[in-house]
């Protein structure tokens, strides 16, 4: 599904035009290029709703928002690659798996 | 947990409307599923917590809630998707996820700089940069204002990148509304050897006062006087690319359209655009006792009636 500026102003009523423009001015929302004008698909708009959160119900100042999506993403860089290694693991054959497991306890433990 | 609203937000049922709205905020802060990726306990509570608040925010709601009128469960809130059921879907790398925090695990690890360095290329997410050896740099996403005039008859912009960079901009003749322009290695730096990323620039053209576009025809809407347009005089017509004299048919009337051929928009390749005219006859804001009797005078010389087709249906 992809959506118009307008379409996104109308699913969510709490934004106002100018201030989604600011945001993808600012880069906080990087929304696709169509043939008509800016689309937005649902990763956009749920990202759009995540902002709206952060300054409206969290009051999160403006010059925070950049600092709190920059982690998050970063949550999500880090969690993706790491489910990636742990599918990676989980296809080797049992006897590296053990071994990987084994090596992993023995390193945690260490870190206490 | 306590179906009590006041129990789920942890105040007391004389709370204030802003004691509701504060403890809602805190709570938000704490409980909010995208701060919490993958904590589904998180999000339960946060359902419940909003409902709450859903409830609560609203004296007059909140009023029939106390007085029995309506049960905390009749405010049921539609399942919404959050931020990380996207961002954390499986498959392809996510549009906004950044892997710039495994930059550093490339000396402890040489497998970790071999199974993330490579994902650089495929873009930084918001305000990351990327792990990795070489690797072309992110492209940077632009969104730029342009003048009507600007973008009708081409020109330069200077224009700065939210780093401070300034890029000089051409604007190319005919530049649409919501069209992209792409400027080569303006983008993120590349890792190691790789070329920097493009800057993707996106255009709004701002509205003209009196000036239309339809793709590369401009149309204007012309006042004339009723004189003008009785007598089929001469008249100046403002264009993109100037004044020019246009002579009025005789007796024309207001919604009459002329075509001043090829006064539109002149793109790079290609013939140039038209300029079309729409005539509206407009009267002066005083009329005079003179001007009335010369109308009177008018009256008794033409029979002309133009809703003459309305009046045979009713």
């Amino acid at each position: 599904m992809s959506y118009s500026e307008s379409d996104v102003l109308a699913r969510i009523t709490r934004l106002d035009r100018q201030e989604l423009r600011i945001w993808v001015q600012q880069g906080w929302i990087v929304p696709a290029q169509g043939e008509t004008g800016v689309v937005y698909d649902e990763i956009d708009v749920a990202r759009i709703r995540l902002i709206c959160d952060l300054r409206q119900d969290m009051t999160i100042p403006d010059d925070m928002v950049p600092v709190v999506l920059s982690l998050i993403d970063q949550v999500h860089g880090l969690r993706r690659e790491f489910r990636t290694l742990a599918e990676a693991v989980e296809h080797q054959p049992e006897e590296i798996r053990a071994a990987v497991i084994a090596e992993f306890r023995t390193l945690t433990q260490d870190a206490d | 947990m306590s179906d009590d609203p006041y129990k789920i937000l942890g105040v007391e049922k004389s709370a204030t409307q802003d004691e509701i709205k504060k403890a809602y905020r805190k709570l938000a802060k704490t409980l909010h599923p995208d701060l919490h990726p993958g904590d589904k306990a998180k999000e339960a509570e946060f359902q419940k917590v909003s409902q709450a608040h859903d409830l609560l925010k609203d004296p007059e709601q909140r009023r029939r809630f106390d007085a029995g009128e309506i049960d905390a469960s009749g405010q049921e809130r539609p399942e919404r998707a959050f931020y990380r059921n996207y961002a954390g879907a499986g498959g392809t790398r996510g549009r906004y996820d950044s892997s710039a925090g495994f930059q550093d695990f490339a000396d402890a690890s040489d497998l970790f700089s071999d199974l993330f360095g490579r994902r650089g290329r495929s873009g930084g997410g918001f305000g990351g940069g990327q792990g990795g050896f070489d690797a072309r740099g992110a492209d940077s996403r632009y969104n730029l204002e342009v003048d009507f005039m600007d973008a009708a008859r081409g020109g330069k912009r200077s224009i700065s990148m939210p780093d401070g960079k300034p890029i000089d901009l051409s604007i190319p003749a005919g530049l649409r509304d919501g069209q992209t322009l792409r400027l080569r290695g303006k983008g993120q730096p590349g890792q190691g050897k790789g070329p920097a990323g493009d800057a993707l620039v996106t255009v709004n053209v701002r509205p003209h006062p009196y000036f239309e576009r339809d793709g590369n025809d401009i149309e204007i809407e012309l006042p004339v006087t009723f004189d003008e347009a009785v007598l089929g005089l001469q008249v100046e017509v403002p264009t993109i690319s100037g004044t020019v004299s246009m002579k009025l048919p005789k007796g024309t009337s207001s919604g009459d359209r002329l075509r001043l051929k090829g006064k539109g928009i002149q793109p790079a390749k290609g013939t140039a655009g038209d300029q079309h005219v729409r005539l509206k006859i407009v009267m002066p804001d005083r009329v005079t006792e003179e001007m009335e009797a010369l109308a009177q005078r008018w009256r008794d010389i033409a029979s002309f009636n133009p809703r003459e087709s309305f009046g045979r249906s009713s």
